[in-house]
Formats: structure tokens, C-alpha cells, sequence
């Protein structure tokens, strides 16, 4: 069980503020993700992961980037080629 | 010799903070420092992507890509060569390369990754226990590695305002995504300067293996460990050049000395090193290491290349190719570390050495050249290496004096700092009046004296032998005082002896 508190340091080292009234309801659909991954959990495992796949690499080559005004568009702010992040200091 | 310090590292005991033994070491308390240093692999391509990692000189945010901006639905895919690289690093390093390493996920929310987690390795990493041996205070000091592993550089923020009062930020994610390969050390190095020493050997042995090139700007970024022992560890981070290390290490003793002087105690904390006032300052971390949440990378299959180690050939690397040095060339063990000590400086030199006489070449290398560079603060790789062999070429037929030789090879130090077309020795001793481009214009005005300065001439001949600084002097003030004496009092005696002997 996510308790509360628990929920106010995620928001707090995500920089999200919750308010008072947002607390209960976010700590209950914390909840219901975590049982829903207690669920999974209790599936059997199968064939993939520990399969023992291993050493999947690509080879060292280029391939084309993003222009860079498609970049800039994907931001809410951009400033002489950057995206304008709001002070982080 | 090498003297180890401490144990294997497994069995090592940790010196770091809380051990409560106040020793002293030489009348001072002991000082602890090891060092997590991150350099970037001179790969193509990035860790998990295929932009181009060659983005120094282009705008920002033109070398990325859904992958390396966190793109929802985007696939990290593994760089072959950054995991030969890392490899190539461990097996230098003498480390035990895992069976299985994996990439974890450490979350963090900072707009220098836009994911909100860095791709790394945490408690699978790569390889562990190594060492590397570095020059300590007469003998070598065998310094521990604790663990090697890789992950993805964060992109670059740059900060407007004043420090004080930062109003935002601008991100490039042209950095992000290039891969890095942290080495951390046991706490093995008890001063700045063994720090300092250890970066220079490691950036020396990456260069070396030619992953890594420590001239590019931003290619190694450093974070130390240090505390006095017996008080808490610090831990400060954002080191960004080798001279910074030993800055931010002298500052940060002192700063903690003081703290026990006042009778205080020092905080364990993180610190941030401020480079242009070489202070460090106190940077409250809001995460603690459980907050990052660190799980397995589900994108990433795990890696197991133990196997390849066997088939990676090394290099030759610094120490093997100092002891070839001395032994090839006959030149000491001093100007053999000088020279190897870095891989341009190495190569230069061998391209020298056969100039036919090769302890003439470590000279004018190691000594005058470096010192000549330093001052200029320029690099080894813009000298012209067909005109300094020109140079060595005119010193080792004594063409040139000493004295004149270093003005030569100033001026062509300037002209390939102004970037003007580096001229020859002989046109740059004409030019400036240097004297002496050959021998024989020294032996036509000695015969004039010998002619001329007959007494003195058969003073020196009846045994009086002060006759001879005589006709020195004489001969130097004809030639302006360009020609080296010692090699005029040699070209003098050579024409007084009697015809025939």
C-alpha cells in the first residue's frame, strides 16, 4: 500500500505540487496501478525474458537526426536553437 | 617498483567516512579521496541511437532523434563499439569483466534528460576490482578501481541569469545520449596531486587504446570523494578539466580543515564546484540514492562479452612504451614519462627520433618544445613535425646554436599560432639574422683572425692557453655574437693545430 506521504515525496522530487484536495484520490490510483502490476505478477513466466537473450547491438553507424526546427516544435519555448526549460536551479 | 596500498579490492577495508580512526599521516590528519570519472567514448554513433556524436561545432538540437529525446514509443538500441570500447578500458585496467551486466533505469526528474531517467549501470556494471598504477613520491602507487561501467550522457543546460538569481534555462540535447564510461576508484589517492595524477593516467591510457580524446571540450567530467579521516565524506561533483580536480580537491581540504579547527563537524553532503571562483559550494540534493528508483532497463537485453575479453588485443600502452623508449632510444626514465605521458607528445617524438640522435630529439621534446608550447598554451598537434625535424636535423649537424635554435622554433610556434605558413629553419634564420646557417661562415672569419691576430696566435702556440678566449672574442664580435662559443672555441683549436696531426 503507497501511503500519503509516500505520494507527496514522488510529486515533490517530480517537481509536481498536489494540492490538499488531489492527495486522496491520486494515493488511490497509485494503488490501483501497483495491484494491477500485483496481478501481473502473479502470471507464470514465460519464454521471453529470461530467455537468455543477450548482447542485442546494432553497429556503430550514423543515421540522420531530426531538423532541428521539428525539434524546437515538439517544445513549449525554444531560444536561439535551445528549448527554454523554466528555471532548475 | 609498485607498492599496493591496502588490499584486494574485495577484501578492502573502507576508508571513507565514519571509520573513527583519527590518524595522522606526517604530522596532518589523512586525507581520502576517490574519484568517479566519466569520460565520453570517441564512438560514431550515440550509446542508444544513431545520431552522430561529432556535434561540437553544429547549432544545438540538430544531432537528435526520437531515441535520445525520450520520444514516447522510441527503442534504445545497444552501440557495438561503445561496449568493445568499454572492454578495451576494462582489460587495460586490469578488471574482472562480469559474467552479466545489465542497464538499470535511474529516475530523476531534471530537464537535462527528457525521459525523467538516465540510462546506466547499477548493481550489474560492467567489470570491477582493477587497478592502475600511477607516479606517486618515488616509487609508483598502485591505485584500485572499484568498477567500470557505461551509460548515456545528459544533455547540456545553460543558465540565464545571474547564479543567484537564475531566471531559466536553455537545453541542447546534442550531448544527450553520447556514451560515457564511468571509473570509479577505491579511495586510494591521499592528495589533489595523486588525483591529479591518476586523471592524467587515466586520460593516458584511454588516448592510448584510442577511445577517447581528452582535447575535445566537455569529454571528461569528474565528481570526488573526499573527506579527513575520522569526519563525514563529501562529495563534489561537476569537475569538468583536469586542473579543476586539483583545484576544487585543495579548496574543499582546506574548507573542511577549517570546519574541524572551528571545532565544528563537516556534513556529509554534495557539493558543487564553482570553476571560475574555485570554491565549492554547499548544492542541497533533494534526492537521496533510494529515490532514484533505480529497475532493470526492460528495453535493454542484459550483456555477456566476459568471453570477449580473451580476444581483444591491447596496445601498447604508457608504461610499456616508457620502458621501450629508454631502452630503444637510450633516453632517461625522466624524459621516457614526459614523453609518454601523453600519446601526441609519444608519437612526436618517434617521428624525431631519427633525426641520429635521438637523446638531442628527447631533449628539444620533453624540455624545450613542451615548455615552449605551455607557455603558448597550445597543443602538440599543431607543430609542424617536417620543420621541427628540419630544426633537430640542423642541431644535430651543429648548424644552429642552441640559443639561436629556440628563437627559430619560437617564431615557428608563432607563425602556426597566427596561422600564417610555417617557414623553414634556415629562411626563419636568414630572416631574423640568426647567423650561422653552416659552419663554413664561421671557419672563413676564424681563419681571418688566426691571420690577422698573429701574436696571439703564437701565444697560444707557446702554451698559454688564455690567448685562446683571445681569439674568441675576436671572432664573436665579427660575427655579432651569433655563433655559440663553445663551438667557435672548437673550430679554433681544430685550425691552430699544426698541419698534418
Amino acid at each position: 500500500m503507497v501511503s500519503e506521504e509516500e505520494v507527496l515525496r514522488i510529486a515533490e522530487l517530480a517537481d509536481i505540487g498536489i494540492g490538499k484536495e488531489e492527495l486522496p484520490p491520486f494515493t488511490r490510483d497509485f494503488n490501483a496501478i501497483l495491484d494491477y502490476f500485483a496481478v501481473l505478477d502473479r502470471v507464470p513466466p514465460g519464454e521471453g525474458w529470461k530467455a537468455g537473450i543477450a548482447n542485442v547491438l546494432r553497429e556503430d553507424r550514423v543515421t540522420p537526426s531530426l531538423p532541428q526546427e521539428e525539434v524546437l516544435a515538439l517544445a513549449e519555448a525554444a531560444e536561439d536553437g535551445y528549448i527554454r526549460a523554466p528555471r532548475v536551479m | 617498483m609498485t607498492v599496493p596500498i591496502g588490499m584486494e579490492a574485495g577484501s578492502a577495508v573502507r576508508e571513507t567516512a565514519g571509520s573513527g580512526l583519527a590518524a595522522v599521516e606526517g604530522g596532518r590528519e589523512t586525507v581520502i579521496i576517490g574519484l568517479e570519472v566519466h569520460c565520453q567514448l570517441n564512438t560514431e554513433s550515440k550509446l542508444f541511437c544513431g545520431c552522430s556524436t561529432d556535434y561540437r561545432s553544429d547549432p544545438p538540437n540538430t544531432h537528435v532523434c526520437p531515441t535520445c529525446l525520450g520520444l514516447p514509443g522510441s527503442l534504445p538500441a545497444m552501440n557495438r563499439r561503445a561496449v568493445e570500447y568499454a572492454l578495451l578500458v576494462a582489460k587495460a585496467l586490469n578488471c574482472r569483466v562480469a559474467d552479466e551486466a545489465e542497464f538499470a533505469r535511474k529516475n530523476y526528474f531534471y530537464p537535462d534528460l527528457t525521459k525523467g531517467f538516465q540510462i546506466t549501470m547499477y548493481n550489474r556494471p560492467l567489470a570491477e576490482g582493477g587497478y592502475l598504477d600511477i607516479e606517486g613520491d618515488g616509487a609508483e602507487k598502485r591505485v584500485r578501481i572499484t568498477r567500470i561501467h557505461l551509460e548515456e550522457d545528459p544533455g547540456r543546460l545553460v543558465h540565464m541569469g545571474t547564479p543567484d538569481r537564475p531566471r531559466y534555462s536553455l537545453v541542447d540535447y546534442n550531448r544527450s545520449g553520447i556514451p560515457l564510461i564511468e571509473i570509479v576508484t577505491e579511495p586510494d589517492l591521499r592528495s589533489p596531486k595523486e588525483a591529479r595524477r591518476l586523471l592524467n593516467g587515466l586520460r593516458t591510457t584511454l588516448e592510448y587504446l584510442g577511445v577517447f580524446d581528452g582535447d575535445q571540450e566537455g569529454s571528461l567530467r569528474v565528481d570526488a570523494n573526499i573527506s579527513i579521516r575520522g569526519s563525514e565524506r563529501v562529495e563534489v561533483k561537476n569537475i569538468s578539466s583536469y586542473r579543476g580536480v586539483e583545484k576544487a580537491l585543495t579548496y574543499e581540504i582546506t574548507r573542511q580543515r577549517g570546519v574541524l579547527r572551528r571545532g565544528q563537524k563537516v556534513e556529509r553532503e554534495t557539493r558543487h564546484f564553482v570553476e571560475a571562483r574555485g570554491v565549492t559550494t554547499s548544492a542541497r540534493s533533494k534526492e537521496q540514492e533510494h529515490d532514484y528508483r533505480y529497475f532493470t532497463e526492460p528495453d535493454l537485453r542484459p550483456l555477456q562479452v566476459r568471453h570477449w575479453v580473451e580476444g581483444i588485443a591491447l596496445p601498447e600502452l604508457p608504461a610499456a612504451r616508457r620502458e621501450r623508449f629508454t631502452a630503444q632510444y637510450g633516453i632517461s626514465p625522466e624524459h621516457a614519462r614526459t614523453l609518454c605521458g601523453e600519446l601526441r607528445l609519444a608519437e612526436f617524438f618517434e617521428q624525431m627520433a631519427p633525426c641520429g640522435n635521438p637523446l638531442l630529439a628527447a631533449t628539444w621534446v620533453a624540455d624545450t618544445l613542451q615548455g615552449e608550447l605551455n607557455y603558448r598554451e597550445m597543443e602538440i598537434g599543431k607543430v609542424p613535425p617536417a620543420r621541427f625535424r628540419e630544426l633537430l636535423g640542423m642541431l644535430c649537424r651543429k648548424e644552429v646554436t642552441d640559443k639561436a635554435a629556440v628563437e627559430v622554433l619560437r617564431r615557428m610556434l608563432d607563425q602556426c599560432l597566427k596561422g600564417e605558413e610555417v617557414q623553414s629553419p634556415a629562411q626563419i634564420m636568414e630572416k631574423n639574422m640568426l647567423g650561422k646557417t653552416a659552419g663554413d661562415t664561421f671557419t672563413g672569419i676564424v681563419r681571418e683572425v688566426i691571420a690577422e691576430c698573429g701574436d696571439a696566435v703564437r701565444d697560444y702556440r707557446a702554451g698559454r692557453g688564455e690567448a685562446l678566449n683571445f681569439l674568441v672574442g675576436q671572432v664573436m664580435k665579427r660575427t655579432r655574437g651569433r655563433a655559440d662559443p663553445k663551438e667557435l672555441t672548437r673550430i679554433l683549436r681544430e685550425e691552430l693545430e699544426p698541419q698534418g696531426t
